[in-house]
């Protein structure tokens, strides 16, 4: 029996690519849209009525660079004035203390700025571009206004060691809740993967940290947290489920049901230009693919936990195994679990990894590309 | 944590009421919690004007079967949780 169809919850609005970072593990699909095919104002304000009224609470306006759309005032307005609660998600750079009064003016609820680091040596080397400094200062205007505020670390190899720092930027600001949270290797992080996954020593040593201090500031910092799967025994369930919770629209206005989707092969995707969101959360072929349990092949078929990760991520599938409709391969029940455990035995293995955690190394390693990695960054479309 | 009696909650910046399917819910940074009676009445209360004290009296008043004990113990655990949320502040 399949169960009613429940509406989504969040809707992920990306309404550019464009961006001043180029984070080697932006979630952005490696082929970038141009600005030329990006949604116009009116065609987002529909779209956000029509998410109120499939019952979505949360909007996530994020891209690229959300404030990189001139008519971001007008976008935050519609989203609030449609009735949802409404998040940023921005790398702060394209904004100074006007303009962020103006967001907060038009209803803005939430503001998520995104760090690389808790140095501007390490965030500029992950997001080439010159940005902490210009963080550090919207921390300081974000003190002024009332809004909700979090910081997002995003954790990797070359900044998990940094966690302590992290947590005093985050204690001198006005910040409710963090999110450290891991690099999950899709698009430029799959292409990156090999110099941002962090060992086993390191991960381990983070989590320690990361769980003291969820005890020490209890009632002062909300502190989320997301490890690499690639260590989890299972694995994560990707969106709430494929089609049970989250929308995301892309700038060109395709409705997809997570951020790597357009990845898998032969799926078509309805485009908000063409259809309703209700049409496309109910009947369209890219949200019907892997929702429920009738795709499912064994192990996860008669699985006890196939309710609780719906059988992991069907990109990570595709990327890792060669298909989208088997069993996430992070899982320690896949038969595929051995291509993950051999990546992180070459890793912890590795030199590379022995040199990121040793102590200072009186002689310059002798492999110099670990201490400045062949970085694939992400580049701005037009 | 028990919250102070004299102390005063009030929503934390980001945090409002809203409507999902003719339902109350607390709107939070990437989370929403459905609000039924006694934890609309309790949300309803934390404007900054009503101490602790005064959201248990009056929601003794309304929930005068009740166990006074028992209701100040709930309100109490529910004011916590959403601390630990970071849903409120308390003045």
């Amino acid at each position: 029996m399949t169960p009613p169809l429940s509406n989504p919850l969040g809707l992920i609005a990306e309404l550019t690519h464009r961006c001043p970072l180029h984070c080697v593990y932006c979630s952005n699909p490696t082929e970038l849209i141009n600005r030329a095919e990006e949604l116009p104002t009116e065609t987002w304000s529909q779209v956000f009525q029509q998410a109120a009224q499939l019952g979505v609470l949360q909007a996530d306006l994020t891209g690229g660079e959300p404030l990189a759309r001139p008519d971001i005032l007008e976008l935050i307005r519609a989203a609030r004035a449609a009735g949802l609660y409404v998040n940023l998600i921005t790398s702060g750079m394209p904004l100074d203390e006007a303009r962020l009064a103006k967001l907060i003016e038009a209803g803005l609820d939430h503001f998520q700025l995104s760090f690389q680091a808790a140095n501007q040596e390490t965030a500029q080397e992950i997001s080439n571009t010159k940005s902490h400094a210009q963080k550090l200062r919207v921390l300081e205007w974000l003190k002024k206004v009332r809004v909700a505020v979090t910081l997002n670390f995003v954790i990797h190899r070359r900044n998990i060691d940094q966690i302590q720092e992290m947590l005093q930027i985050a204690e001198s600001s006005s910040a409710t809740r963090v999110e450290f949270a891991n690099v999950q290797y899709y698009g430029w992080a799959f292409a990156n993967r090999e110099n941002l996954l962090p060992t086993r020593v390191q991960l381990d040593r983070s989590l320690e940290g990361i769980k003291s201090a969820e005890a020490r500031l209890r009632g002062k910092i909300r502190i989320e947290s997301v490890v690499p799967d690639y260590y989890a025994k299972f694995p994560k369930p990707c969106m709430g489920g494929w089609g049970r919770k989250l929308m995301l629209i892309t700038p060109n206005g395709e409705a997809l049901p997570c951020h790597a989707a357009k990845i898998i092969p032969n799926l078509q995707f309805a485009n908000v230009k063409q259809s309703t969101l209700s049409e496309i959360w109910e009947r369209s072929e890219a949200f019907q693919k892997f929702r429920g349990e009738s795709w499912m092949q064994a192990p996860c078929k008669t699985c006890d936990r196939r309710t609780i990760d719906f059988g992991g991520c069907r990109c990570q599938a595709l990327l890792l195994a060669g298909d989208a409709a088997t069993t996430d391969p992070v899982c320690t029940l896949s038969p595929n679990r051995p291509k993950v455990d051999a990546i992180l035995t070459d890793l912890n293995n590795s030199v590379g990894a022995g040199f990121v955690y040793a102590e200072p190394p009186s002689a310059p390693p002798a492999d110099a590309t670990l201490t400045k990695p062949a970085w694939l960054y992400r580049p701005n479309p037009a | 944590m028990t919250p102070n009696p004299q102390s005063r909650p009030r929503l934390a910046a980001g945090v409002r009421l809203g409507q999902n399917n003719n339902q109350q819910v607390l709107l939070m940074p990437e989370r929403a919690l459905r609000l039924n009676g006694p934890s609309l009445q309790i949300v309803q209360r934390c404007d900054g004007n009503h101490t602790v004290q005064q959201i248990i009296t009056e929601l003794q008043q309304i929930y005068s079967q009740a166990d006074p004990k028992k209701v100040e113990t709930d309100i109490q655990g529910y004011l916590t949780l959403l601390n630990d949320q970071r849903a409120l502040d308390f003045e």
